[in-house]
């Protein structure tokens, strides 16, 4: 398939990426959209490292795994010490900085 | 046969996500449609000559990053109870018809016609050739990412453990 | 042959440094000067400049009369320089400017001298006794930039400098409000004759300007004049003012607009009413002010531009024949007044009105030597009567007054010598001079109407010899009509005072000399014996006279009847019966009462100008337009406007929530992208 098919199916799942994130006010589940959102990128960049035959995109993607987990782990981290304090996962409970 | 594995892993990842940003009830079920998300992008690297990413996709993200999800969600107890009442109608709606434009959009750009894909050197995408890029090229950013999984480590320590020390 | 002179700058400069370095002690030092301190400033500087004044004019008579004529020039510093005008800051002494810097210094100083006795009994603001001697050598500066001034721009600054210090001296004694109100009055009424004097330079130099000389110099002025002398004007016709036609001749809409600074200064009619009320300020500064020097500005204003005024007929005779109205409407009024001081004032503006009368009928001579002789007799009335108030402890109004010629003999008799001068008694200055403005009425055949101006100069001299008469009688002889306990503290006033009445006494007297015209003359046998207006002619604009000696004489001996006539009146009424006051009183009831309220002018003034314009800048201008529209709409209109955005709209973008953040930043991320890339999409 080219590799244009690849680019529209990463803008897709982004694109849900962002919807869910926008959307839903389950703070876990915001989370995981932030990983589609991730994933999505990382489909890019590797559908691209192969079309120009360059390993670059897959280091890219390397990377950008590495960094998802380190901030999956301090993320949710946050969200346990959140939980433990409020005793919600709203998103909209967790709105003090407004007029 | 690479086309039809593109397209049936392709929608299948679509049709999960989907299923990841629908899921009212039950965060635990969002995070098994994620997996299965994960899981069909691996396919999908491995069909791009990208085999040592697949793998890493597989063992990292969906074997490690979701589990943790699903720890978290289960070390919360999370029930109806707590997920409380949606609010903000209105910026929904705003959200979900600019997503959605933005997406009609965004493919409209990417239709564009299909290249050939270049030859690739024997060897492309696997362990040892990225390993290889690496140590040679990106060898601070691999150390770099050593520490960063160092302070990550640090950090969620700190942050999740009790207050009595 | 060189014309410049650098000293004539400390003519002005010499009281000016005294004023200042007095304000500036005021400024830092906090006790008052020492007495002496402030006399030798007061007195010194300006006896100073007129030593210097008279060695200056001096100097000048030694000049050969040829050659342009016999002037100095002293250019401090060039003050405007824009191309192709330049104004420069320079000072002209030639025979005009010379006799008036002698009567300015000279008057002045005889004035300052007496102040230091009759302020002598402000000790209990002794800040009076230095803030007086500081306004008086601010004022004696600024007249003398007036009189020295080479060109229109520092005469004005010198016009401006004594309206201020008129202002600044009327309302001396500023902590009663009606004193305060007198000097804003003077001021108020000076600035509208400003206004009409700024046209007139504006329009005079534009006309010079269009015709190649860019000047407000006098001297290139009047060597120019004759390029304006046929252009003419175009002139909307202003509410149904002016005459039918639309085109007047640009000389007499100028010289109209300068005339019209020169009644606001000079108190001529519409704008004379300021010059009673200006009688709150202390006697010494109604003699000087109001007498002598700053009131005369205006006639030497129209002297110094008698070369215009002499090619602009409409103007001339306008000048003329609101002094000659002038001159009987004020004598009028004094006929009737009480205060010794508002006789004295009207007095003075009916003078005024024979000098303008004067300049209007062409014989700006005449009108020059009024001046001088009307400045040692008035300043001598003024002080007089200054020392009169002493006497009576402040007391003014002469029905409390009477038979003073035996408890103050020596002011009788200087106020003696004074009321006969301004009489026209002949043998006195007054009577040569008021000769000379009524010849010059006699022969101004260009003028219309010109033997009617005669006769209302006859007739006003006749009135001025019987209410100063009048005044002189109530003052000094019959019996005293105050009371006891008052009456046994009159005393004659210390040497201060009696001092500089003698000497102007003498000079009202004798200051004819220089000045006999030449039909007396010729009877003594000397020839061309009217030196001073010859001096003056080379200056200003002459007519010859083309009457015959008898003729002169003729008029001569009918005013001096008239003048007879008049003292035998009030002899009649107030000396020997005055028993009759009451009954003619009774008998000429309505127009005793119009001329005693002087003709209800400040009433009407105050109803049709005042009130109107106080309703329009209180209720209107300053509440509606400033508090209301500029304060409440718009400063706090606009406030508000802002913290009702701020508050009904802005506040809502910053709720808190971390999605629609997220959703304006989607927003703005698209937008910006599709900006960034709007040639590939």
């Amino acid at each position: 398939m080219g590799l244009w098919h690849y680019q529209i199916v990463a803008g897709i799942l982004f694109m849900l990426g962002v919807l869910g994130v926008l959307t839903r006010r389950n703070m876990i589940v915001m989370f995981m959209c932030i990983e589609l959102m991730l994933n999505a990128a990382n489909l890019s960049l590797v559908a691209f490292s192969r079309a120009w035959g360059n390993l670059d995109g897959q280091i890219f993607a390397f990377m950008v795994i590495v960094v998802a987990a380190v901030e999956v782990a301090v993320g949710l981290a946050i969200m346990i010490s959140l939980v433990r304090n409020r005793d919600t996962i709203n998103i909209e409970d967790v709105s003090l900085l407004k007029w | 046969m690479p086309e039809a594995l593109f397209w049936t892993f392709s929608s299948l990842s679509i049709i999960s996500a989907i299923f990841v940003i629908l899921n009212v009830r039950n965060a635990v079920n969002s995070a098994l449609s994620l997996v299965v998300c994960m899981l069909s992008l691996a396919v999908l690297f491995v069909l791009l000559n990208a085999e040592f990413i697949g793998v890493l996709q597989v063992m990292v993200y969906a074997g490690a990053i979701v589990v943790l999800f699903l720890f978290v969600v289960m070390l919360l107890n999370l029930r109806g109870g707590r997920m409380g009442s949606e609010g903000q109608p209105l910026l929904k709606v705003l959200s979900v018809l600019i997503t959605l434009g933005a997406t009609a959009k965004l493919a409209s750009l990417l239709a564009q016609p299909a290249r050939p894909w270049p030859d690739l050197p024997d060897g492309f995408g696997t362990v040892e050739q990225v390993g290889r890029v690496f140590y040679t090229d990106y060898m601070l950013a691999f150390q770099v990412a050593g520490v960063l999984l160092l302070a990550g480590i640090v950090g969620a320590v700190m942050l999740a453990k009790r207050s009595i020390d | 042959m060189d014309h410049t002179n650098d000293a004539l700058r400390w003519i002005p400069l010499l009281p000016l440094l005294a004023a200042v370095a007095s304000g500036l002690w005021l400024v830092f030092v906090p006790r008052n000067m020492p007495r002496t301190a402030v006399i030798a400033l007061g007195v010194g500087a300006p006896v100073a400049s007129f030593l210097i004044s008279v060695q200056q004019v001096f100097r000048l008579t030694q000049m050969p009369a040829t050659d342009g004529g016999r002037y100095a020039i002293d250019n401090l510093y060039t003050w405007i320089s824009a191309h192709p005008f330049h104004a420069e800051l320079s000072f002209l002494l030639d025979p005009l400017s010379a006799v008036m810097i002698i009567v300015v210094t000279g008057v002045g100083s005889l004035i300052h001298i007496y102040s230091v006795g009759y302020m002598d009994d402000d000790h209990r603001d002794d800040l009076g006794f230095q803030r007086f001697f500081l306004y008086l050598n601010l004022f004696t500066f600024s007249m003398l930039m007036l009189v020295l001034g080479d060109n229109l721009l520092v005469m004005f600054v010198g016009w401006e400098g004594v309206g201020l210090c008129s202002y600044l001296l009327i309302g001396f004694w500023y902590l009663e409000d009606h004193n305060a109100m007198c000097g804003q009055k003077a001021f108020v009424m000076n600035r509208i004759g400003d206004f009409g004097f700024l046209i007139g330079i504006f329009l005079l130099f534009w006309a010079f300007a269009s015709a190649g000389v860019p000047s407000v110099d006098f001297r290139e002025m009047a060597a120019n004049v004759g390029l304006l002398a046929d252009q003419t004007i175009e002139l909307p016709a202003l509410l149904g003012f002016l005459p039918a036609f639309p085109t007047w001749k640009l000389l007499t809409v100028g010289c109209l607009c300068l005339f019209v600074g020169a009644c606001g200064k000079s108190a001529q009619l519409p704008l004379y009413t300021w010059l009673p009320d200006a009688m709150a300020g202390p006697t010494p500064v109604s003699a000087l002010i109001h007498a002598a020097t700053m009131v005369t500005a205006g006639v030497y204003m129209v002297c110094r531009m008698s070369f215009a005024f002499s090619l602009a007929p409409g103007a001339s005779a306008t000048v003329a024949w609101v002094g000659g109205l002038t001159a009987l409407f004020a004598a009028t009024i004094a006929l009737t007044q009480k205060d010794i001081k508002k006789v004295l004032a009207y007095s003075t503006v009916s003078q005024l009105g024979y000098m303008f009368m004067a300049a209007g009928s062409m014989a700006y001579t005449a009108a020059i030597f009024h001046l001088a002789t009307h400045a040692f007799f008035k300043a001598l009335l003024f002080l007089a009567a200054g020392s009169v108030i002493l006497g009576m402890h402040h007391e003014q109004d002469m029905d409390h007054m009477g038979g003073l010629r035996r408890l103050m003999p020596w002011t009788f008799r200087f106020f003696l010598v004074g009321v006969l001068a301004i009489s026209g008694v002949p043998l006195l200055s007054g009577f040569f001079s008021k000769d000379e403005i009524l010849l010059g009425a006699w022969t101004a055949h260009a003028l219309p109407g010109h033997y009617w101006l005669y006769a209302i100069g006859v007739l006003t001299a006749g009135l001025t010899a019987f209410y100063m008469f009048r005044l002189h009688f109530r003052i000094f002889s019959g019996p005293n009509r105050s009371s006891p306990e008052l009456r046994s503290r009159i005393h004659e006033q210390p040497q201060w005072i009696l001092i500089p009445l003698g000497l102007l006494a003498v000079l009202s007297a004798l200051a004819w000399f220089p000045t006999v015209p030449d039909v007396w003359g010729e009877m003594l046998g000397v020839k061309r014996s009217n030196s001073l207006h010859y001096f003056l002619q080379e200056v200003l604009v002459t007519q010859e006279h083309s009457v015959s000696h008898a003729t002169e004489l003729g008029l001569a001996a009918l005013a001096t009847l008239v003048a007879m006539m008049g003292i035998a009146a009030a002899s009649f009424m107030y000396y020997y019966r005055t028993d009759l006051i009451e009954k003619i009183g009774e008998t000429l009831r309505p127009a005793h009462t119009l001329l005693v309220n002087k003709y209800w002018v400040d009433e009407i003034y105050d109803r049709i100008i005042v009130r109107p314009l106080i309703w329009l800048s209180d209720s209107f201008l300053y509440r509606l337009i400033d508090a209301k529209l500029i304060d409440g709409f718009g400063v706090n209109g606009t406030a508000r406007a802002v913290v009702g955005v701020a508050d009904k709209g802005l506040k809502f973008l910053q709720n808190g929530f971390l999605q629609s953040y997220l959703t304006v930043m989607l927003i703005a991320t698209i937008g910006l992208l599709a900006y960034l890339m709007r040639g590939v999409l």
